[in-house]
């Protein structure tokens, strides 16, 4: 049998209507307990028992404005778990093991953030190695230099990333030498740095108060709060813990363009100020935001990658701060459609910008909004870290609870409007890394400068 | 948790359908896995399958381009879908509201997929960016995945590139996809699973109502694709002008995952005892004790266990220093493997690997898209979805002696070395 492609499209019937949709089954109400221990810390525990496991979540606050802070930072965090007076790393990861568990730690400009699992009956063990790590990590001399060479040879891995290289492109021109900019220190820095200065600065800023944990999983609240103030009681300190300083706000301006010889494909970073969660507006910018490029079926990918073929990854999505937020838009492009493509992204945020939004696209973008942020809950790791993420904005889980409701509310003229605010093509700044030599018809459409 | 067992039943045209209805949270999974990956695409026609997948996206009888897309986000979802050895599946995620018309849009692909020009042109160009991006552009891009079958493998399905090559990606043409649907995307050749908030009975009638009248087609026969395994030790070298660390991975032949499931088993307790936590054999050794590498780890297949047929891979890669050598990280593999062969692992060690392992198929559970998926690819593979959840106690039945017996057939001459040495002379 051979069909040809048209025989294998047409059936006798023809084309079918599109199912309607069903009755919604709200989720079931969370059990929460939102409190502030005696240490300071503040601990969001959430009952969702639908696998026997425990989800854990710490965020710090770890921003530091000298120079080396980055280098150290990331040394505390590679090797925060690698052993204490009690526990040497082997025993760390075998008492975790047994219950299933895992624990990692990570850093950036803003926090320094702990994170794992583990069955729900290894609830206290979880806890007392996550403790004992927060209060008695030694960093002994031979772990601190192990992970120190490591952590110099997977910067300079990160560093032949194009990404990577675009990121840090962008963050030196949106904010220059701003401590938000170092998200990867230098080899250098990292090589200078003592066992010393880790332990001083574990002691000066891995501290319970303005910290938060977030606890998700088959354990009752209370008792997941009893749970940790017992194991983290011996975490105390009167200081708080560092939280960034706010950023300047985006400039818009040309884009400047970074040469990498050789280069097949381009990365396109663009950005502009934006608004906080808390802003009355930020619904209807979270809407406009979908509608441009936040979802497969939005204007950016429709064009770019579905028409055009210039791309096959483009997104535009909101970057918090506890001070505020930006937006960033990325594609990557083959390097002979790279003029092509920025064109076309600015026609989509100057039509954007211009002309009203229909109810139609607003609509589905709301379902959208709405539907996915029931599916991205509904397991104890998502959940986990979404309310990781309020948290350290201030916000907590009646938010989350109550955003569906906020996005009910917004109307087209609302969303229509919050695009005229914030995407207008001349808010924005970035970058563009690609083979220079192959970038020149980039000159010919403007508004860049090349290096 | 309560997991009761998966209701399973087939279509009169010879869809299999799983049903695993799970009420905890108001969302639906959908998926369609169709019996055919990536080494089952013909020679001249590499990333042909990939391809494909992308394909059935662009639209079909009832669907115009682009309306799959609007469908299931309009109806708060998320989509995908993915090329693996062998097979290929399509999912949704949605709000339980939405589950009709998860099951209309599969339906519709299935029964009448648009296959013009004009899409496939477009999708061959995004194609083409998906392996700028992950491949072309970047350090390390297809390692192992791409770079070390061609190494241990010596027939076109077992050791071809299956993102494809750009001359065979823009050589392909409609009348190609049309005979790839023909022959592999016939509804006995595939499998439905959903999973989450629904009844069994609303959604069977469902079911019924969206796939019934797709036509039977015969399924195709599923062809063999053994080999014999290396007679010796295979070396090769990939230069990469991105790559600032020497990497390598070697590839080890390992017993039939279909047939002696828990043979295989074996080794992926193996792979956790190498290199799962801190405590591990190798992460000890290569990473911690001698320092010889930056960062090392090991597993069965090459985008995991449960993707593929026989024959797969038993993979161990590390990256080490420009300074170091190949042959101290080699040797201390082998003296490792060496040692665990002569000398079984404890139970506590073992112990370790079985609560880690139980953990994290809980955590695949509790994700709807993981779960639904697996449910699939274990009815598609094993004709036994409930083998998901028995897995942990299958794992757990692993003794020490099977470990050691697999970690002595990791054997120094039959396997593939695969190097990555860095060539671009930058710094």
């Amino acid at each position: 049998m051979s069909r040809t492609a048209e025989e294998i499209g047409r059936t006798e019937i023809g084309p079918r209507p599109l199912p309607p949709l069903g009755e919604q089954r709200a989720a079931t109400n969370l059990s929460v307990v939102d409190t502030v221990l005696d240490n300071g810390l503040r601990v969001i525990a959430v009952h969702q028992p639908t696998v026997p496991m425990v989800e854990v979540r710490l965020r710090i606050p770890f921003a530091g404005a000298e120079a080396g802070h980055a280098a150290t930072a990331e040394v505390l965090a590679a090797a925060i778990l690698t052993g204490t007076e009690s526990r040497d790393r082997v025993a760390v990861d075998t008492e975790l093991a047994l219950v299933g568990g895992e624990l990692s730690a990570a850093v950036d400009p803003e926090l320094l953030s702990l994170g794992g699992n583990a069955l729900a009956s290894g609830f206290d063990t979880l806890l007392a190695v996550l403790a004992d790590a927060l209060t008695g990590a030694t960093y002994a001399d031979d772990e601190v230099a192990g992970e120190k060479a490591r952590l110099i040879e997977r910067i300079t891995v990160a560093r032949s990333k194009p990404n990577v290289i675009a990121r840090q492109a962008l963050q030196r021109h949106r904010y220059g030498d701003h401590p938000f900019t170092r998200e990867l220190p230098e080899a250098a820095d990292v090589a200078k740095v003592e066992p010393a200065d880790v332990r001083a600065l574990h002691q000066a800023a891995v501290l319970p108060r303005g910290s938060v944990l977030v606890l998700v999983g088959d354990v009752e609240p209370e008792r997941a709060i009893a749970g940790a103030a017992a194991a983290l009681g011996g975490w105390q300190s009167e200081a708080s813990a560092s939280v960034l300083p706010a950023l300047p706000p985006v400039t818009p301006g040309d884009l400047l363009v970074i040469d990498r010889p050789g280069a097949v494909q381009s990365q396109i970073r663009l950005s502009a100020q934006s608004i906080s969660r808390t802003d009355p507006r930020y619904p209807a910018l979270q809407l406009a935001n979908l509608a441009f490029g936040g979802f497969f079926s939005s204007r950016l990918v429709e064009n770019i990658r579905e028409d055009k073929g210039y791309t096959y990854h483009a997104r535009s999505y909101p970057e918090f701060t506890p001070d505020g937020a930006t937006l960033l838009i990325d594609t990557d492009t083959a390097s002979d459609v790279t003029a092509a493509a920025l064109l076309e992204i600015r026609y989509e945020l100057g039509r954007f910008a211009l002309v009203a939004l229909e109810e139609a696209e607003v609509d589905i973008v709301r379902q959208y909004a709405i539907g996915s942020l029931l599916t991205s809950t509904s397991s104890q790791g998502g959940l986990a870290s979404q309310i990781a993420a309020l948290a350290v904005l201030g916000l907590g889980v009646e938010w989350l609870v109550g955003h569906p409701d906020r996005l009910k509310a917004v109307t087209a003229a609302d969303v229509t409007e919050a695009a005229r605010e914030f995407f207008a093509p001349t808010r924005f700044t970035g970058v563009i890394v690609g083979d220079v030599s192959k970038l020149a018809p980039l000159d010919r459409i403007g508004g860049v400068r090349f290096p | 948790m309560t997991v009761s067992q998966p209701h399973r039943y087939t279509l009169a045209n010879g869809l299999r359908v799983v049903l695993a209805p799970d009420a905890t949270a108001p969302v639906v999974g959908v998926s369609v896995h169709y019996d055919v990956g990536f080494r089952s695409e013909p020679e001249g026609r590499t990333g042909f399958a990939h391809l494909f997948e992308h394909l059935m996206f662009q639209g079909s009888e009832s669907l115009e381009k682009l309306a799959h897309f609007r469908h299931v986000q309009s109806s708060g979802g998320t989509f995908n879908g993915s090329t693996h050895p062998d097979y290929t599946d399509y999912f949704e995620v949605l709000p339980s509201a939405a589950l009709e018309r998860a099951l209309f849009l599969e339906a519709d692909r299935m029964r009448a997929p648009k296959l013009t020009e004009e899409n496939l042109r477009n999708q061959i160009d995004v194609v083409k960016e998906e392996i700028r991006l992950n491949v072309l552009n970047r350090p390390y891009g297809g390692f192992p995945w791409i770079l070390l079958p061609p190494v241990l493998f010596e027939t076109f399905p077992n050791a071809h590139n299956g993102y494809g090559g750009f001359e065979d990606l823009e050589q392909a043409t409609v009348a190609d996809c049309a005979a790839f649907f023909d022959t592999y995307y016939a509804p006995a050749n595939a499998v439905l699973t959903v999973a989450g908030d629904f009844t069994v009975e609303g959604a069977k009638e469902l079911i019924e109502r969206h796939f019934g009248d797709v036509p039977a087609r015969p399924r195709p026969q599923r062809p063999s694709f053994a080999e014999p395994p290396p007679a010796a030790e295979l070396r090769a070298d990939h230069p990469d002008p991105l790559a600032p660390l020497p990497a390598v991975a070697i590839g080890y032949r390992i017993p039939d995952p279909i047939d002696e499931l828990d043979a295989y088993l074996a080794y992926l307790v193996l792979a956790g005892v190498l290199t799962d936590g801190d405590g591990s054999r190798l992460q000890q050794r290569l990473v911690y004790g001698d320092q010889l590498v930056t960062e090392v780890s090991a597993g069965c297949g090459m985008f995991g266990p449960f993707e593929a047929r026989d024959p797969d891979t038993f993979t161990i890669t590390a990256m080490y220093s420009p300074d170091a050598d190949l042959a101290p990280v080699l040797a201390a593999i082998d003296e490792e493997l060496e040692r665990l062969a002569s000398t079984p692992p404890d139970a506590e060690e073992l112990a370790k690997i079985t609560a880690r392992w139980a953990a994290s198929l809980h955590k695949e559970h509790d994700r709807i898209v993981s779960r639904t998926l697996a449910l699939g690819a274990f009815e598609l593979l094993y004709g036994n979805p409930s083998l998901v959840y028995e897995l942990p106690d299958r794992i757990s039945a692993v003794t020490p002696d099977a470990v050691s017996a697999a970690a002595k057939a990791l054997r120094p001459d039959s396997r593939a070395i695969l190097t990555i040495t860095p060539s671009g002379g930058a710094e």
